[in-house]
């Protein structure tokens, strides 16, 4: 007998429906990968498994786990189901555990409450369990606190929480999208040795199909609150049956189209010069009176890009590359070193000096919620840069200029007169791109362009990027962790690791070959969705 | 710890210093000569010349202050010339009337407001909610001197069971002295006492849908067990910010309610010596009031990083 | 991953509905439009004239021809009310302008500037909060002698830093936002990006604070007047009104019902016009309903 059967569910907040009759079983021990973009209604099963629901969330349809009627059952025997029998990982680490709670009693405390162990054996079990998520005693006592613990360590704890009870499912929901993909891959190969040490069933909820089909021996593809397609996870890749499982896995392993790709930079002057830069940051004050101890966020990072030249940063996250990339912006002054652009250095111009060259240097950032005032119309958001013209056009001339930007990303004129919250995630990133091209830049600086969208929103976001690239001939410093995205848009690739760059080269030659240990564990980590369906069949037979 | 508390100690007395030149400046250009006030309209110009040098008024500035100061430290306030006695007894006298009603007023208010805020948030959207947290808001508009009148006519006019006002004195005993305190503390408790119970449901709903308690009802937690142990200790700490401010405005609430109920307290002092120009006694009442203004501050922070363990670690 | 974060509201058409929707906003704005109606009334008519005492008339409860009876010196009370509500809202009104005037141009700076500046305000901040407000009132009113001016000055100065605080820390938190960081990559300097970007944000949180001042002022109003240090006889202030009941409390107690009334029903709309705009232009809060 299946360890849970959804049959028929359905569920709608207030009168909006989320969730149209969905039907799903997991088998016990069995790991099952549920993928979809956002909206798709991946998160609510989860949290209908649990019944955590919100209050004005009504489910109809039959949710059996292990027997027990997880619709209709009384909210006191739920609460002997969760924690014990149904374990929950969550997506974002950083909030997920109680600030002012030990990471010991946050632990012991399920433990207590399902076993009735008296504080000392609880004690005992959470330190058994922390050490067997990797935080051993020695190093991470259990009087620790979360906020001494890193994005990668605290999700652990959460895993450990989960997990303390040796539940017979567990529930995964993104569980690694807040992290970067080295630890990603650590969590990963963690929550894979629980599972199959504990037989636990897993269900695995992820917008990665790459990390689902690693994960995975079943796979449910859902879309807009439906089941699109369900099966075993190597046929179902390799087979591509439906046709929006076909539309997802080529949207993963997308690569933009760029037919003259070096035209641009065979010789000529250089566009950009980096050149030994240093940012220090004041950290801690140990005692009171102590000198600040310094953070050396980047360290004597040198190299140069020419005009046109499309060049990817990559690194884990807090390696320093958001901050080398404020300092190439001039948002943020080095501490040591040169930056020269166009030829002239930038690091001791003032604000109205920086001027013109801000004219050709813009930015693009991650998240298409946060890059816009929410009180501004699309035509001022746009025609913000315009003020860094020498002559300031005329409002006839602006909305001319505006428009004719939006097109170039794929929006219509009229669009400028809405607001941001009226488009969707990748129309927004396509508002940005507008707004930084609508000065027509030599160079634009794109801090993780596309991480925040959908693997279908990114594909087309990629081929922009890549159109504009051959269109206007504007080169990019694309700054991501991901390294797909590194190796689908740029012809040069840095691997930056604490603060320093460790290896240089062209993009397929240094993915495909990682000389520096930080590269190699980069690639190793990255999620393939190529590779991880010939490992599958592989292992089949 | 350590570095927490001791940043927070200076912090409070370069305050404190920067209070003391502040009250000791306002004072200084307040206008009224006070030995013209001492010794009357009819004084000769010799009396007056002497008073002066007695007083130390023809000294410069800075040198008054210093000395000011020094006397403050050394527990010397001066000596007040309409009661003709030493401001730190007058002081002293006084604070045994307004420290307990101050207290009390507080006490009352946290033991209404913080178990009603909890009960209006975990049943929120019930009935239970939207009567209290109806009182409460109508409990914020109430000035606290009406509500006193109102309770004087109530208790102490109708039914006669408290006395309407004045201060028996704790040599009476404590029966009577607190029975003259239950009124002015209440007048002062209750309309504190609503917008502690609006801030404790907020800070307590905020909480309450943090990712955190998610994960403890992950864990086979009931809502009531996530509600105390969890919600509660991250609810406190917007709450101690209002218990902070709340001191500082029961401090200044006493000078109206003594006024309401004739007790002989420390904002009566200070309002009669304003209004008779007694500088002396003003400054040493005000400084006494914004040091333990600042000193409630400073335990309302220790509290906070009592509560909040990321405060203890970095400074 | 599922739902898309909701935006802050754009103040467009939508703003009008959602607030017209809003019980605490619809009772809150009806309330204080009546206050401001009455006291507008006042200036061209009163049921009876204010200055005017009919010693015969003294304490009468009330009665058709007085509906809040007269005070000890044959004053209508109703009368009364409605001349004190201007007084109090002129006191709140100004105070409140002072306090915004000053203290968020302050706060907007300190978020700007950072560094010393910063640190300067919050120790100014610490410095004003160490005084009890109404004792500082007290003090400032005996400085410059009693009156409904000085008041003014007393409640405003207290606003100030009160201001300054809600501004700064709405400022500290649009500053670190992506869009500001695109204004600056557009070349915008400080004072630009304060005008266009930070005020039209934390334009929703000073409105709600400026509400809850409001109601505060016309709190600390009423009993700097019951002190006698307030707006001066023969003006009618509500304040006033209460110090004059209070030693007539055994005869007439109506003589301190209205103006209490008064005073609650101003404030209680006062601040379920703030709650209800707190709701409206928070879409956090307003999310969750």
């Amino acid at each position: 007998m299946a360890l849970i059967e959804i049959e028929k569910l359905s569920l709608s907040i207030g009168r909006v429906p989320i969730l149209k009759s969905i039907d799903l079983t997991i088998g016990a021990g069995e790991t099952m990968g549920l993928v979809g973009e956002s909206g798709s209604g991946k998160s609510m099963t989860a949290l209908t498994l649990m019944r955590l629901l919100p209050d004005a969330a009504r489910a109809t349809g039959r949710v059996t786990f292990d027997g027990i009627d997880i619709l209709a059952a009384p909210e006191a025997a739920m609460c002997r189901l969760r924690g014990n029998d149904i374990g929950m990982v969550f997506q974002e680490p950083m909030t997920a555990l109680n600030p002012v709670k030990t990471i010991g009693e946050q632990v012991a405390e399920g433990i207590r409450w399902h076993t009735g162990a008296n504080r000392a054996d609880a004690e005992a079990s959470a330190r058994r369990m922390l050490e067997r998520v990797g935080l051993p005693e020695a190093k991470f006592p259990l009087t620790r606190y979360p906020h001494q613990l890193s994005g990668g360590q605290r999700q652990r704890v959460v895993i450990a929480i989960a997990c303390a009870l040796k539940p017979k499912l567990l529930v995964a929901d993104e569980p690694t999208t807040a992290l970067d993909v080295v630890l990603q891959k650590q969590i990963l190969d963690l929550l894979r040795g629980l599972v199959a040490e504990d037989r636990m069933g897993l269900l695995l909820i992820s917008h990665d199909l790459a990390v689902v089909t690693d994960m995975a021996d079943r796979i449910t593809v859902m879309r807009h609150g439906e089941v699109m397609e369900e099966g075993e996870t190597a046929q179902t890749l390799s087979a591509q049956v439906h046709p929006y499982t076909r539309q997802l896995a080529e949207a993963s392993m997308h690569v933009p189209a760029r037919p003259n790709r070096h035209a641009a930079q065979a010789g000529g002057d250089n566009l950009l010069e980096v050149d030994a830069v240093v940012r220090d940051y004041p950290g801690r004050r140990r005692a009171l009176f102590a000198p600040a101890e310094k953070f050396r966020a980047v360290d004597h990072v040198s190299f140069s890009m020419k005009p046109g030249q499309s060049v990817a940063l990559v690194g884990r996250s807090g390696c320093g590359k958001s901050t080398l990339a404020r300092m190439i912006l001039a948002l943020d002054r080095p501490t040591g070193g040169d930056i020269r652009f166009l030829g002239a250095s930038l690091t001791s111009k003032s604000e109205a000096e920086l001027k013109p060259y801000r004219r050709n240097m813009q930015v693009v950032f991650q998240d298409p919620y946060g890059s816009f005032n929410p009180r501004h119309k699309v035509e001022r958001l746009v025609a913000e840069p315009l003020h860094l013209l020498d002559s300031q056009p005329s409002p006839a001339e602006r909305r001319e200029m505006v428009a004719e930007a939006l097109h170039e990303v794929g929006l219509r004129a009229p669009d400028m007169d809405k607001y941001p919250h009226e488009f969707s995630g990748g129309q927004r990133q396509r508002i940005s791109i507008a707004r930084a091209i609508i000065t027509r830049p030599k160079l634009v600086v794109a801090d993780e362009p596309v991480s925040a969208l959908d693997v279908s929103i990114r594909a087309q976001v990629l081929d922009l990027f890549a159109e504009l690239n051959q269109k206007l001939g504007v080169a990019y410093l694309f700054i991501t962790h991901d390294l797909t995205v590194a190796r689908a848009i740029t012809d040069e690739v840095m691997v930056m690791h604490d603060g320093r760059i460790v290896e240089t080269g062209r993009t397929d030659a240094v993915l495909d070959d990682p000389q520096s240990e930080a590269a190699r564990d980069l690639v190793a980590a990255a999620p393939d969705l190529k590779r991880a369906i010939r490992r599958r069949l592989h292992e089949q037979g | 710890m350590i570095p927490f508390l001791a940043r927070r100690l200076l912090t409070g007395l370069a305050t404190l210093l920067l209070a003391s030149v502040v009250v000791f400046a306002v004072l200084e250009i307040l206008p009224g000569d006070p030995a013209l006030l001492m010794l009357g309209m009819n004084a000769s110009p010799e009396a007056l010349a002497t008073l002066r040098e007695q007083l130390g008024l023809n000294d410069p500035v800075m040198v008054r202050y210093v000395s000011w100061i020094l006397g403050l430290l050394t527990g010397d306030f001066g000596r007040s010339f309409t009661y003709s006695s030493p401001v730190i007894d007058l002081i002293a006298e006084r604070a045994v009337v307004s420290l307990p009603l101050a207290v009390i007023s507080l006490l009352l208010s946290t033991a209404i407001a913080i178990p009603v805020g909890i009960f209006a948030a975990a049943r929120r959207g019930k009935a239970a909610d939207t009567l209290s947290m109806g009182a409460a808001q109508v409990g914020v508009a109430v000035p606290n001197f009406w509500f006193a009148l109102i309770l004087v006519y109530i208790f102490a006019v109708w039914l006669q069971l408290v006395p309407a006002g004045g201060f028996p004195g704790w040599k009476a005993g404590l029966w009577p002295g607190l029975k003259a305190l239950i009124l002015p503390s209440v007048a002062l408790a209750l309309p504190q006492a609503a917008i502690l119970a609006r801030v404790t449901r907020s800070a307590m709903l905020e909480v309450l849908g943090e990712d955190y308690i998610r994960t403890a009802r992950a864990k086979g937690m009931p809502r009531r067990h996530v509600l105390w142990r969890h919600a509660l200790r991250n609810a406190m700490i917007p709450v101690l910010t209002i218990l902070g401010l709340q001191f500082a405005f029961l401090l200044a609430g006493t000078i109206i309610i003594e006024n309401v109920f004739y007790l002989p307290g420390l904002g009566r002092l200070v309002f009669q010596a304003i209004t008779q120009r007694d500088l002396i006694v003003v400054e040493g009442v005000v400084m006494l009031l914004v040091a333990s203004v600042i000193f409630v501050n400073i335990v309302v922070d220790i509290c906070y990083a009592l509560v909040d363990p990321r405060l203890r670690s970095n400074a | 991953m599922s739902a898309e974060p909701t935006s802050p509201a754009p103040t467009d058409g939508s703003f009008v509905a959602a607030a017209l929707s809003n019980r605490s906003f619809v009772a809150g704005l009806f309330i204080t439009g009546l206050i401001a109606a009455m006291a507008l009334v006042s200036f061209v008519w009163t049921p009876y004239d204010v200055t005017q005492l009919v010693v015969a008339d003294r304490m009468k409860t009330p009665s058709a021809q007085h509906w809040f009876g007269t005070d000890h010196f044959g004053r209508d009370i109703l009368a009364m009310i409605m001349v004190g509500a201007r007084n109090s809202i002129a006191v709140a009104v100004v105070a409140v302008g002072i306090g915004m005037g000053i203290g968020v141009p302050l706060g907007c700076w300190a978020a700007a500037r950072g560094g010393f500046v910063d640190e300067a305000l919050m120790r100014f901040n610490d410095l004003v909060f160490a005084f009890p407000a109404l004792l500082s009132a007290v003090l400032i009113t005996a400085i410059f002698g009693p009156g409904a001016i000085n008041a003014i000055i007393a409640i405003g100065i207290f606003n100030i830093p009160v201001f300054a605080r809600v501004a700064r820390a709405g400022a500290l938190s649009v500053w670190p936002r992506e869009y500001i960081l695109a204004a600056r990559a557009a070349g915008k300097g400080k004072v630009l990006i304060t005008i266009e970007h930070i005020l039209p944000n934390i334009a929703s949180i000073l409105l709600v604070q400026g509400t809850i001042q409001f109601a505060l002022g016309i709190l600390a109003e009423a009993g700097l007047s019951y002190l006698g240090l307030g707006t001066q006889p023969p003006m009618p202030s509500w304040g006033r009104m209460l110090f004059d009941a209070q030693t007539r409390m055994m005869v007439a107690p109506h003589l301190a019902l209205f103006p209490g009334f008064a005073i609650i029903v101003t404030v209680l709309g006062l601040n379920l016009l703030g709650d209800g705009l707190r709701d409206v232009l928070d879409p956090r809060l307003r999310r969750e309903r």
